[in-house]
């Protein structure tokens, strides 16, 4: 989302090539059908897991009274992580100016739509008693952290719905046309979703108008979803969350999550969609140095988190630190602050890796990596509370999550999956309207090559 | 007028027999009607007016519970059916006046567990479900473990109450924390808030959910306990509003308990009545609260455990419990 100010002039020949190009993935193919299929499938024997649930209630998860937040909440701290690479691409990245996130801009924005949506799902799957949800609005007390989460995830979902809905409008109008390859209710879509967009310099005055406030309103909001996250856990006194550099250090983790996954998915599309031409060598290079950017912050945070209380070693954080680091969780941790972080932060600096093959492959460490983090972040702590654990079954002393609960998360997952698929399969996924006008403001070098 | 009527009387359809009221006639009884009706509710607005007044003038004689006969005003008399919604009125609000305190002599605790089961009984919980708990401490390998009952410390400054959502767990005016099982959402965020891991959440079918059902729920006892919701000692606030000493308090064989009133600086013994000084006796025995570098100001204290009437096996717990064990 480049903000170019000026009335975008489309040279016909380039619009049509372009537009030829990103329409042609767009559309029902069979693969995707199967794709579908096998994804709602794969949900429902989810959604029966989560009945299961329903009816037995929590006691069918691993979770019990010490270790009372579990892969739920670990889960839900990840999607609303991977949620912020939105902002983060449009929002800092558009505003800025930088050229090469024009095609990749989309992507992000349907990430964050896709993971902010199923955040506020996952969280209710959590719940002990999720038929009073509504309560949350009838009864809400303002000074919860919660009711701070739930006003700014809802708020930053809508910010990056309607970016990505006006960013698309254009392109709509451009595509509906041209899509003659694909089923008639598609076609019917784009005509009355295209709102009779005419090209007109007005229209695209005001277009520009609203894209650049939505930009500037997305960078406080998803500044703010992923501060109050980390907040539900440092308001508390207990031992390895109670730290002041929360915010910042669950922020920067949340652009390398973020930024993982949409190295992921332009790696796929590429391939999948024939996009060589779009998403080149070039951005996934560029792409490639931002991940080691929002790395080493990320490192530079874990530094902080864990090198100041392990040097003064209180007896609580001592507990907690020996069991990450030589204790119970020590292989877990490890192996995530290595191959998910530190690795990948190295490798990404040789411009080979930066190709989208083997970046692709290092950003898959990097997101599960990322999960898991969130699972050390959230676990561990409830395992050292102040006052001795006593008189309870052994099983109750060590998280350890059930199948249950894993299928429940999976299926959050299916279902963020469920929601990538259906807008990148049935819209276009690099913007055409913006990717026309950029190849024709560089002629000389078209876009990337 | 006559033709009128007629008229109005064929075009509406209706049978002749049925007198049609003209406008003037509507206008008469309208004016007889508004000032009956006006009339009518000037009387019962007075009438009204004076039930209160000579509320507030009569009195009623009640026999109280430890047969004192007192009188009341008639106005200040409320209806003690203990319906969901009164119940739930009466425990958010609290015992006017009182300030509710426990101190735990831990030089007396000899691992009898009465008060853990008189504790579950009265609320319908497992074993493994504890309002009230006794540990086995031990701060060092050089001194000695004691055993410490820990229920819920009732903070005045209490992080549960700062996290929750929904406002279904509170504090009252008497100085007790509640939870409401009927608004909690089972979020669980007030167990990763407590510092004291008093609460606990049913995870399942609460153990007497079927003989319970037909119960009121009342919010002081909670009871019937609610599956997917988190509860906690409650300091028996239903016991309190009776005049009775806590569960745990009375069960204990040990005289390990005293409870009672800061206001009235007056705390009882659960085992031998007796009835001391609240202030002298935190003085004079060294009374502390649980980490209270926190600053959550817990309204339970503790006595050290000094000359402590039971002994421990030789080996230092700590050799069990290093993994668990603070």
């Amino acid at each position: 989302m480049s903000l170019n100010k000026s009335t975008p002039k489309y040279n016909p020949d380039t619009l049509d090539r372009v537009a030829t190009d990103l329409l042609k993935p767009v559309g029902l193919s069979r693969g995707f059908i199967i794709w579908m299929t096998f994804l709602i499938l794969a949900l429902f024997a989810c959604l029966y897991a989560y009945y299961i649930q329903l009816q037995e209630g929590l006691g069918v998860t691993g979770m019990r009274d010490y270790v009372s937040w579990g892969m739920y909440i670990s889960n839900f701290v990840f999607f609303v992580a991977a949620s912020l690479v939105g902002m983060l691409i449009s929002g800092i990245l558009g505003l800025i100016g930088y050229k090469w996130i024009v095609p990749i801009g989309r992507i992000a924005e349907i990430i964050a739509i896709a993971f902010a949506a199923v955040a506020g799902l996952v969280i209710i799957s959590d719940m002990g008693r999720p038929d009073r949800l509504y309560y949350l609005f009838t009864h809400g007390k303002i000074q919860s952290p919660i009711l701070w989460d739930v006003t700014v995830v809802t708020t930053y979902f809508t910010l990056s719905f309607l970016l990505y809905f006006f960013t698309l409008l254009p392109d709509l109008a451009i595509s509906k046309n041209r899509i003659g390859h694909t089923p008639v209710w598609l076609q019917k879509a784009y005509n009355i979703l295209s709102f009779n967009w005419q090209h007109t310099p007005e229209q695209y005055k005001v277009l520009f108008k609203i894209i650049r406030i939505l930009l500037i309103l997305i960078i406080p909001t998803a500044f703010a979803i992923h501060t109050v996250t980390s907040w539900l856990f440092a308001v508390t006194l207990r031992p390895g969350w109670d730290s002041t550099i929360f915010g910042p250090y669950f922020l920067s983790g949340a652009f390398v999550a973020g930024t993982a996954s949409v190295i992921v998915a332009m790696r796929f599309f590429r391939k999948s969609y024939n996009l060589k031409k779009y998403l080149t060598d070039y951005h996934f290079d560029m792409i490639g140095k931002l991940l080691f950017l929002v790395s080493i912050v990320y490192f530079y945070f874990n530094i902080n988190e864990f090198l100041v209380p392990g040097f003064k070693l209180k007896k609580m954080d001592a507990l907690h630190l020996q069991a990450l680091f030589t204790g119970h969780y020590a292989l877990l941790f490890w192996s995530t602050q290595i191959l998910g972080l530190i690795l990948p932060m190295i490798l990404v600096l040789f411009k080979k890796m930066r190709k989208s093959g083997p970046l692709a492959f290092i950003s898959l460490f990097v997101i599960a990596g990322a999960w898991l983090k969130r699972y050390i972040i959230v676990v561990p702590t409830q395992e050292h509370p102040f006052l001795p654990m006593q008189g309870v079954p052994d099983m109750w002393l060590v998280y350890k999550p059930t199948i249950i609960e894993t299928s429940i998360t999976l299926g959050s997952f299916i279902l963020v999956l469920i929601i990538i698929s259906v807008l990148s399969k049935l819209f276009p996924i690099i913007p055409i309207w913006e990717t026309a006008m950029e190849q024709d403001h560089s002629n000389d070098k078209p876009l990337g090559e | 007028m006559e033709d009128k009527e007629k008229k109005g009387s064929q075009s509406s359809g209706k049978p002749d027999n049925v007198p049609e009221t003209s406008r003037r006639d509507f206008m008469k009884r309208f004016g007889l009607y508004g000032a009956a009706t006006f009339a009518g509710s000037a009387a019962i607005y007075s009438g009204l007016k004076y039930e209160k007044s000579k509320g507030k003038d009569e009195y009623v004689k009640v026999l109280t519970e430890d047969n004192k006969l007192v009188k009341i005003p008639k106005d200040q008399i409320e209806d003690l059916d203990p319906t969901a919604k009164t119940l739930s009125k009466l425990g958010r609000e609290g015992i006017p006046g009182k300030k509710w305190i426990m101190v735990v002599d831990l030089a007396k605790c000899k691992n009898a567990r009465n008060c853990i089961s008189a504790c579950q009984n009265a609320h319908d919980l497992r074993p493994h479900e504890y309002h009230i708990n006794t540990l086995e401490m031990q701060e060092s390998k050089n001194s000695a473990p004691y055993f410490m009952p820990k229920t819920c410390q009732h903070c005045d400054n209490p992080p549960c109450v700062s996290v929750c959502p929904v406002d279904a767990t509170y504090k009252r005016q008497d100085g007790i924390v509640l939870i409401d099982n009927e608004r909690c959402i089972g979020c669980r965020f007030c167990m990763a808030a407590c510092p004291y891991s008093a609460r606990i959440f049913h995870w399942e079918e609460p153990l007497m959910a079927e003989e319970d059902q037909d119960k009121t729920y009342d919010v002081e006892l909670n009871v019937p306990q609610r599956k997917g919701t988190v509860t906690k000692c409650l300091f028996s606030s239903d016991r309190l509003r009776e005049g009775k000493l806590p569960y745990c308090v009375s069960a204990c064989p040990n005289g390990v308990y005293y409870f009672g009133d800061e206001n009235e600086d007056a705390v009882t013994n659960g085992t031998t009545k007796e009835t001391v000084r609240l202030s002298q006796l935190l003085r004079d025995n060294g009374g502390y609260r649980l980490m209270p570098e926190l600053g959550t100001e817990p309204r339970v204290f503790y006595l050290p455990p000094k000359n402590r009437s039971v002994d421990f096996p030789e080996k230092s717990i700590l050799d069990d419990h290093d993994e668990s064990h603070s």
